[in-house]
């Protein structure tokens, strides 16, 4: 069973240091310490191994150290950055460890894009030496790139010509998308397997800075220190991210607010997450005392968590379930504390990883239902967990003290946007405006199933003569289907309205690079990714397709 | 324009018919000369130098000598004699006929082959740049510049081929060959042994005994490539290195042999005696052979390479000898066999043959150094003294590949990092050591004298007596 626990005592190829403002990772990569058998990772090559690391790091400056302002990303080895995914670690894998890999690699470099606009905390890759594929790409989603110029470092996306894949991690889109790099231009870059050197990739708008080798350092402080101008990160005492509890066995994962239950037979996971109990933190002195174990929080990690064991555990556990147990005011209440105090850092990185747990569970490959029935409470953030299911099913029952209630609140209403900048209330009507007005304006209200459904927030409103009937049914017909098909119709339903970068990436991942992870001409016999290395030389089909 | 630089650079590539090619030398001829100016041996430009100049590609016209003064060097363009018919020899595309042109598929790697064997060149002209003002004779210090305008002259045919070959991209390169600096940590070389100083002659020696040997296993082994041109200008270049190799070994056979004949003198093998009559002890030339295999091993890159093989199964470089070798030339299903580290344990393992290309060119590199070592080891035999030169094991002082991360004795045991410490003054050159060989550096320019901790040679340059005038100071 593969975990992602880590903290920076156990890391093997990331240092984090930390220096008043700037905080520095660096990258140096123990060859020998892949997370699979049967490759090493050379050239400062990294592997789910290495970027679970990075998730950490980062997760650790986001909370235990408010003092840093700018995070550098470097490099420990001598004239190599990095020379990005393994390739004999993706030649090994299969099409769904790639893909998970490439998901998980591709949520951690957006969330540093979502934590610098958020959070004020910048980023800035110092590339002092080679920097290929996605090396780059990580540099790409930094909020500055510096480059040493010692007339024979390269960047590169050498992806197409060298392995006849893609760039798996958002390189293409951020070329155009966010460095504003001319398409032609990119064309050039992307086919050339050498890359650029400094000079040219400052032309080219590959890179913001340049300096030669002894002014580098001095460059790279300098630069760190000019963003820090940009954070209002205030300093003070951080909160420990104390390790998660996690009871893990066949037939789950169970932790203090989370629990999933597997059922194999069915390949269905029941995800139930339970409400603060008891009294809470009130002031922002009592919320920072309680730290990792204020319930936002620690809900949020273990919710995190529990997802990513899922994924990258529990393949053909097709379908989860998300159901909620506890008090809705209690909910409600939570909502109203960050609300109140949103401004502070700490509520506001946890309002942060709350809204990146939330994306992830959007782009989770799984049918997701959300089950409301008795004892739930999909109030506000709980709602969200039900808006970002692909259906919902929520109890009628006619004791109507009884009967289970959801309840909009305003942390519903743009709090946490998904990856298309959007509310989930707001891509569920998808640019209708008079039911999201409607739903606006019942906030605050707990709402039965028949109201639920009259606003258009639950898909079916069972009583409880049909409830048994009526969800087995809808859970067996479901795992039924093409897993292939409901991956596909799933990701293309959920993300009404316009086109972001995340939502750019994360499309054009799962369309053209999974593709051609599945084509012949990348993993046939002769295919590119699977010969790279043995010094064989690719045999394409030449048609297009 | 007024040069006809037809004229100016000695060529058999019919430069007068190539209007392209002759405008971007043009462009670059000056840079060069402004080059050799700022980067080339010092204190040198008055001098009449006895050199041997190339001035055509047949076996007559490649060894010419008279005197030149340096900067008027004729630096030729000298591709080997086509062979008609020449088929590429190995590879995916084994059998179909040489390149003459570059294939667009292998364009960017082809550049990258020849501007990192290029840039080299110009790397070990600016390493050895000082060492005219201390050489040990007159003899010695014409061959220093002999070679030093001989690569020179690799450095021209390397950027004639990307002027020639490579368009815009291959001119952008031939630039950045001559502004690249050896040692300038802003600047440096492509690769690091080429940043390192070559600060006395016995460095030199022992720099043109190995590393230039590495130098002709990797232009041997583009001598194969399937792109004719660059295994053409491979072929000639080749000609010229096996004088670079002669001047090392020999020059350190001389060394021995003045050290062996004190020794026999003086009945003595007492380091502390020997330095103090003035020559250089055994033990400490094994330290520097030590040092040079060790270093010079790491240019042949990682034991296992993706790229070797691709290079390989492309056609683009092949392995010593190629066509000599008797195998399929596809390498699909041969093994080769490689030293490995298994739980601290040096092991050998069977690999595929085509992924350790890197690590083949070494071993046959190795056997040659290892030859030359036999020969010296002629001259203390002769003298009776019991000491033999020995080569380390190949994990010694190794920064890439298998054994970076370990330390290995020269006897071939891994050892710990306490032993290593404890015993790497007895293995490689301490700054003790070559402060004592720095301190017997002076200059000596009569003709025929030498300095004392080196023999003089058997016999001279050309059939000239050994003390001919090699150099005239004006």
């Amino acid at each position: 069973m593969i975990t992602y626990d880590t903290d920076p005592s156990r890391y093997a190829h990331w240092r984090l240091s930390c220096d008043g403002p700037v905080a520095t990772l660096t990258l140096d990569i123990q060859e020998d310490r892949g997370i699979q058998p049967g490759y090493k990772l050379k050239l400062n090559s990294y592997d789910l191994g290495v970027d679970m690391e990075l998730h950490d790091a980062v997760q650790r400056i986001r909370f235990e150290h408010p003092e840093v302002k700018t995070v550098v990303i470097t490099s420990g080895k001598t004239r190599m950055f990095c020379s990005g995914a393994n390739i004999y670690m993706l030649g090994l894998s299969t099409h769904a460890w790639k893909v998970n890999f490439c998901k998980f690699t591709n949520e951690t470099r957006n969330g540093l894009e979502d934590t610098s606009e958020h959070s004020g905390l910048k980023f800035l890759a110092a590339l002092n030496g080679a920097t290929a594929g996605g090396g780059y790409e990580l540099a790409l989603a930094c909020d500055e790139i510096a480059m040493i110029d010692d007339r024979s470092t390269t960047v590169s996306l050498p992806e197409v010509p060298l392995l006849g894949v893609l760039p798996g991690t958002g390189g293409l889109t951020r070329l155009v998308d966010k460095r504003h790099m001319r398409r032609d231009l990119a064309d050039v870059f992307c086919t050339t397997s050498d890359g650029v050197r400094a000079a040219r990739a400052q032309e080219w708008k590959l890179v913001d800075h340049i300096a030669r080798p002894q002014q580098f350092d001095e460059l790279v402080r300098a630069r760190a220190l000019e963003l820090a101008q940009q954070s209002d990160r205030p300093g003070g005492k951080g909160v420990a991210l104390t390790p998660l509890a996690r009871q893990a066995d066949e037939s789950g994962y169970r932790y203090g607010h989370v629990e999933v239950a597997i059922d194999r037979a069915a390949r269905v996971a029941t995800l139930t997450v339970s409400a603060p109990a008891g009294p809470q933190p009130q002031s922002a002195e009592e919320i920072l005392a309680a730290g990792a174990a204020w319930w936002p929080l620690a809900m949020a990690r273990e919710l995190d968590d529990a997802i990513l064991m899922l994924r990258t555990n529990d393949l053909d556990i097709g379908l989860w379930q998300i159901r909620t147990r506890g008090d809705l005011d209690a909910v409600l209440a939570a909502d109203a504390t960050m609300a109140q105090h949103k401004d502070h850092w700490f509520v506001r990185e946890t309002i942060g990883m709350l809204r990146r747990t939330l994306r992830r569970l959007d782009v989770s490959s799984r049918s997701l239902y959300a089950v409301i029935d008795e004892g739930s409470c999909f109030g506000g953030l709980f709602l969200e967990l039900a808006l970002a299911a692909d259906r919902s099913y929520m109890l009628q029952l006619d004791d109507a003290g009884k009967t289970p209630k959801l309840a909009v609140s305003p942390a519903n209403l743009g709090l946490y946007p998904m990856n298309n900048g959007l509310s989930r209330l707001a891509t569920r009507f998808s640019g209708d405006e008079a039911p999201l007005a409607a739903v606006v304006a019942a906030a605050g209200k707990p709402l039965d199933a028949a109201a639920a459904e009259a606003l258009g927030l639950v898909t079916f409103a069972p009583d409880a003569l049909d409830w048994n009937e009526e969800l087995r049914i809808a859970i067996e017909e479901r795992t039924a289907l093409s897993p292939d098909a409901l991956t596909g119709m799933e990701a293309s339903l959920r993300f009404a309205g316009g086109e972001t970068m995340d939502t750019r990436i994360f499309g054009r991942l799962t369309a053209w690079q999974n593709w051609i992870f599945n084509r012949p001409n990348a993993v046939g016999e002769t295919g590119a990714l699977k010969v790279y290395g043995s010094g064989a030389k690719a045999k394409f089909n030449w048609e297009r397709v | 324009m007024s040069i006809d630089y037809s004229q100016k650079i000695p060529n058999n590539v019919n430069l007068a018919s190539n209007k392209t090619l002759q405008r971007a030398l043009e462009h670059w001829q000056p840079a060069f000369l402004d080059w050799w100016g700022e980067m080339g041996p010092d204190k040198s430009t008055t001098a009449d130098v006895y050199l041997r100049t190339a001035v055509s590609a047949e076996p007559q016209g490649w060894a010419h000598f008279d005197y030149v003064r340096m900067p008027d060097y004729r630096w030729g363009i000298f591709l080997a004699p086509a062979e008609e018919g020449r088929k590429i020899n190995f590879g995916e595309h084994m059998g179909q006929p040489a390149w003459q042109e570059v294939p667009g598929e292998y364009r960017s790697t082809l550049r990258r082959i020849i501007v990192t064997q290029g840039d080299t060149e110009p790397a070990s002209v600016e390493q050895q740049r000082h060492l005219g003002l201390t050489a040990p004779s007159m003899y010695d210090l014409r061959n220093l510049f002999q070679v030093n305008v001989e690569e020179g002259r690799h450095l021209w045919a390397m950027v004639y081929l990307l002027h020639a070959h490579f368009g815009r991209d291959g001119r952008e390169e031939g630039e950045a060959l001559l502004e690249r600096r050896s040692g300038d940590a802003d600047n440096p070389r492509i690769l690091t042994a080429f940043n390192e100083k070559t600060p006395d002659w016995l460095s030199f020696f022992m720099f043109t005994f190995i590393t230039d040997r590495d130098g002709k296993y990797q232009l041997a082994a583009l001598a194969e490539s399937g792109f004719d041109p660059l295994s053409r200008t491979c072929r000639f270049m080749l000609t010229e290195e096996a004088h670079h190799l002669f001047v090392g070994e020999q020059g350190v056979a001389r060394i021995i042999q003045r050290t062996c004949e004190v020794m026999a003198n003086e009945k003595t093998d007492d380091p502390v005696r020997l330095r103090a009559l003035g020559v250089i002890d055994l033990p400490t030339l094994q330290k520097y052979l030590n040092f040079h295999y060790s270093v010079t091993s790491d240019l042949y890159g990682a034991e296992v390479s993706s790229n070797a093989a691709s290079y390989y199964t492309n056609g683009l470089k092949g392995r010593f000898n190629e066509a000599k070798l008797e195998d399929d030339h596809r390498l699909d299903s041969e093994n080769y066999s490689i030293l490995d580290v298994v739980d601290g344990k040096i092991v050998e393992r069977q690999v595929s043959a085509l992924t350790v290309l890197n690590e083949r060119l070494r071993d046959d590199w190795v056997k040659d150094v290892q030859a030359g070592v036999s020969r010296w080891n002629k001259v203390p035999e002769k003298y009776g003294i019991p000491f033999r030169f020995t080569l380390p094991h190949k994990g010694f002082n190794r920064k890439i590949g298998i054994f970076a991360d370990l330390h290995v004795s020269p006897d071939g045991r891994v050892i710990s990092e306490a032993e290593w410490q404890a015993r790497v003054a007895d293995w490689m050159p301490t700054a003790e050591d070559r402060a004592f060989v720095q301190s017997l550096m002076g200059r000596v320019i009569e003709p025929g004298k030498f300095a004392n901790w080196i023999a003089p040679p058997s016999r001279g340059i050309n059939n000239q007596p050994v003390d001919f005038e090699y150099v005239r100071f004006n």
